[in-house]
């Protein structure tokens, strides 16, 4: 590979180029401000539509091939089911079948249920991923055999992608728990019912042709549409678009584990001392166990000084449900619903509204909600001295996760990492982070169960909570317990090939990951 | 002659432990074999730390398989020198460095609210363990540890006491049943345990036993500071002679009661009224304040149930218990909250102070509190108060001055 690389603004190596399309390299926050108009996909006609509305054909081969499916198609789907998805496969068998190859899939995220997928990374079906790389699809990629190599977005930053035309998606597949003949679709009924489908929006609205695939077909309108039919091409009647349990995995139980159980504590006790906790705030935490718990914490506190939270953000579940119903919060502004409840309280709720990246967390709009929210709590597999984080690989430098929400929630005017000082051995704190995701500046609060280090840069808040009892450490003396208890690691041996760029919520390029060594 | 052994745990739920397969053969030098998921960051330091165990034995040709879920040094280091001393007859230690953080001693009436059992044999429990603040924790070599087990537990124990810092709280370690016990505290001793638990004690001879053991290891390590025992009634016979026990020796600082072994001994189950084992507790408590040591209860074992730890713990410190034992960190902060005095009691306590040292200064003989007469016990039990509310930290030292001014 005749690769060339530059340093970016966080001295990273990244590459100029990437499947043969020239980059930019990160070049600070809010630094790159791109020229030029947002992409547009081609005028349409009536005239090529059934004037009937009806626009159902025989299934999904034919839906593809209509839609002119050939060597080197985008071909994006979204992951509102999880990991109880039916449909990304069936596209790839129908490829595979048909004999095209060098596509390009590029998912809202991926999950384990596509690892079956690798094979057609390997005959070439597949060129490359743009999304995320999770599970066994992350250890393929990280062994160096896709063909391509592959890019790492967050919601927001893919979003951005499409609207920017960095990435022009030929044919768009959206799974849909229920549709009309003429396209319009919902998430929030029927048997895959998964609360909403913003994660499809910029493929609705971008891509040259685009299919929606339902098991539950109702009579024209479905109403709500959150997807228009105006921008669909064909519309696909199918068995089963996902696998319910699957879907709705239930939200993580509240973590019993005692360790993960103080962090959430220390963490409320921080919030609170720093006074973020008060009448007509937002918050948003993730559906990890310790999230979970803190965002319980939060609501027995507000529920305690009769305050109320203006609106909190989701991934929604039934305990945010509870505290929409139990008058704690005014809104819950949900990008994915995790829950029977969530899904539940969105049809019946008016409180509980279906935001999609765009409105939460594009970067190159008019503002995005995440960045206003005041507080949000958010996991990390490393966090290194200058408060930088990795959420994508672990310290073996294995690709594991995608990204999600996470880099654009960075923005929020706290962002705190509740993280054990180290796991199974694996320090979290390190000198320098395997792969860069997040950059420290934005990264305000680390606490672990060892102590809670304040980036020193929120002078603000180090004076705010000055006198609270907490058990401050700088980060330095964090990463220096969990050397001495675990030892100091080796790190990992890569070779020079880049398996994926990591990209920053602009487009730029934030870090690389490696081909580790075999 | 046995040249193949095992020791070790590993399993889909195991963390924080390796399980090690040991063949020491002939010839063909040392075969070394690592799967562990942080191979790529500890796998070198792991081959070199189990080779220099193998050196150490002068041993040369061997297989050894490691399967490894994230243990760290003393943990496989503990597993190594088992799986060694399970085929060869070696006495020498190899020991890990002793964390200087772990140098610290306790004094005689510490807080001894709450005290941690951590099951010997268990790494991954022990690791966090100071993080939960525990008054005391309990390195378990007794009840808490399978009986095939109790060998490579020592070395694990033994192993925690230097490398893991528990922050602070008092290091216990119960060991073995008597005579059993006798063997477990050559792995003890050395190594700074500030309280040594003795289970099943029904006489003052078993004490007796323990502190020469004690003291001889003591002189031959050369080991100055104090170590303190604390006997557990766990029988009738216990019970009958808790008193003999609990005055049985100057460094026995506290006594505790078993209630699931105590039951079962008098023919009964352990309810939550608690009925059958009144006599007993009380008995207990009794026999602690005529030897002036400190009466602790019994584990409360329903981990889920935190409403019914609160009455339990309630009752216990109304009955004259100063602690209890502890299975869970969710649990210790309810055992402190409720063992600590409370808030209105040291109000009251403090005013019944004040009270008593103004009579003092006027040179009178009657304590009057408002229209109330305070007799002595009511003044012995204010300052006793006092005493807990500054050792909890609920009341300054000082607290006299802020009241006069």
């Amino acid at each position: 590979m005749s690769e060339k690389f530059v340093k970016n603004a966080l001295g990273r190596l990244v590459p100029e180029t990437v499947n043969g399309k020239p980059q930019i390299p990160f070049k600070g926050i809010g630094k790159f401000k791109p020229a030029g108009r947002k992409y547009a996909p081609p005028i349409s006609s009536c005239a090529d539509y059934p004037a009937d509305g009806d626009k159902r054909g025989a299934d999904l081969k034919d839906a593809l091939i209509k839609s002119g499916l050939k060597d080197g198609c985008v071909i994006s789907t979204h992951h509102h089911f999880r990991n109880g998805d039916l449909i990304a496969g069936q596209i790839f068998d129908i490829a595979h079948e048909l004999g095209v190859k060098n596509l390009v899939w590029v998912p809202s995220a991926s999950f384990e249920c596509h690892a079956p997928l690798i094979r057609y990374l390997e005959d070439g079906t597949i060129h490359h991923i743009e999304g995320s790389m999770n599970g066994s699809l992350g250890r393929f990629t990280s062994q160096g055999k896709m063909k391509g190599t592959g890019i790492l977005r967050s919601h927001g930053g893919r979003y951005q992608a499409i609207q920017d035309g960095e990435i022009v998606i030929d044919i768009t597949v959206i799974a849909a728990p229920t549709a009309d003949f003429f396209g319009n679709a919902t998430g929030d009924r029927g048997a895959a019912a998964c609360g909403l489908l913003g994660f499809a929006l910029a493929d609705s609205q971008y891509a040259h042709k685009v299919i929606v695939v339902t098991d539950n077909l109702v009579p024209f309108p479905c109403i709500p549409w959150q997807i228009h039919g105006n921008y669909v091409d064909h519309v696909v009647v199918t068995d089963k678009v996902g696998i319910p349990e699957k879907i709705i995995s239930g939200t993580t139980e509240i973590t019993k584990s005692p360790d993960r159980l103080l962090l959430a504590e220390l963490t409320t006790k921080f919030c609170d001392s720093a006074g973020i906790i008060r009448d007509g705030f937002s918050f948003q935490a993730g559906a990890g166990g310790t999230a979970l718990s803190i965002g319980i914490y939060f609501a027995e506190i507000l529920k305690e000084r009769g305050f109320k939270a203006r609106f909190v953000r989701g991934g929604s579940n039934k305990y945010l449900v509870k505290m929409l119903e139990e008058g704690l919060t005014d809104y819950i502004l949900d990008g994915q619903t995790f829950d029977l409840d969530g899904v539940r309280s969105m049809r019946e709720n008016p409180g509980h509204v279906n935001t999609s990246p765009f409105t939460s967390y594009n970067y190159h709009g008019k503002g995005n909600f995440a960045s206003f929210v005041d507080v949000v709590i958010l996991g990390a597999t490393e966090v290194d001295v200058n408060f930088n984080a990795n959420v994508v690989t672990h310290s073996d430098g294995v690709l594991l996760h995608g990204i999600g929400g996470w880099q654009n929630c960075l923005f929020s005017k706290c962002t705190i990492l509740p993280i054990p000082l180290f796991r199974d051995r694996m320090p979290v704190i390190r000198d320098q982070v395997t792969t860069l995701c997040g950059p420290g500046e934005l990264i305000d609060v680390i606490v672990t169960e060892r102590g809670i280090a304040i980036n020193p840069l929120r002078t603000d808040l180090i004076e705010k909570t000055r006198n609270s009892q907490l058990p401050f450490r700088t980060i330095s003396e964090l990463r220096d317990e969990a050397e001495a208890i675990c030892g100091v690691p080796d790190k990992p041996e890569f070779t020079n090939n880049p398996v994926a760029v990591i990209k920053w919520v602009d487009g730029t390029l934030i870090d690389t990951v490696w081909q580790i060594k075999m | 002659m046995k040249n193949i052994s095992c020791s070790g745990n590993k399993g889909k739920t195991v963390r924080s432990d390796c399980f090690i397969t040991l063949e020491i053969d002939s010839c063909k030098g040392i075969e070394f074999s690592l799967e562990s998921k942080v191979g790529v960051m500890y796998g070198k330091k792991i081959e070199n730390l189990v080779r220099e165990i193998l050196e150490f034995y002068s041993i040369k040709n061997a297989k050894i398989i490691i399967e490894d879920s994230g243990a760290l040094d003393f943990v496989i280091a503990a597993r190594t020198e088992a799986a060694v001393k399970l085929i060869l007859n070696e006495e020498k230690e190899f020991l890990p460095d002793f964390n200087p953080a772990n140098s610290y001693s306790t004094a005689r009436d510490i807080n001894r609210f709450s005290r941690l059992y951590l099951p010997g044999n268990n790494p991954s429990l022990m690791l966090n363990a100071g993080v939960h603040k525990p008054h005391g924790i309990i390195l378990d070599l007794e009840d808490a540890v399978a009986f095939d087990r109790k060998y490579e537990a020592r070395f694990l124990v033994r192993n925690a006491l230097c490398a893991v810092n528990f922050y602070g709280a008092e290091r216990m370690v119960r060991i073995n049943q008597i005579p059993a016990g006798i063997e477990d505290l050559k792995y003890v001793v050395p190594h700074n345990p500030n309280l040594i638990i003795v289970p099943k004690c029904e006489s003052a001879k078993d004490i007796q036993i323990v502190n020469e053991n004690i003291d001889a290891l003591k002189k031959k390590h050369k080991i100055t500071s104090e170590i303190w025992l604390m006997p557990i009634i766990e029988s009738a016979l216990g019970v009958v002679k808790s008193y003999e026990i609990a005055s049985a020796a100057p460094n026995i600082v506290a006594m505790a009661i078993g209630l699931e072994d105590y039951t079962a001994d008098i023919g009964t189950q352990r309810t939550q009224e608690g009925t059958e084992s009144l006599f007993a507790r009380c008995q207990i408590v009794n026999s602690c304040r005529a030897a002036g040591i400190q009466p602790i209860d019994s584990v409360f074992s329903d981990v889920a149930d935190l409403a019914g730890l609160e009455i339990n713990v309630k009752k216990s410190k109304a009955l004259g218990f100063e602690g209890m034992g502890c299975i869970h960190p969710r649990q210790i902060k309810i055992i402190h909250d409720y063992y600590a005095p409370a808030d209105d009691e040291i109000k009251k306590a403090k005013k019944i102070v004040l009270a008593f040292d103004d009579a003092q200064a006027k040179g009178l003989g009657v304590i009057s509190l408002g229209s109330k007469m305070i007799d002595p016990p009511v003044v012995k039990r204010a300052l006793n108060t006092i005493v807990s509310a500054v050792k909890t930290g609920k009341l300054n030292q000082n607290w006299k001055e802020a009241e006069n001014v």
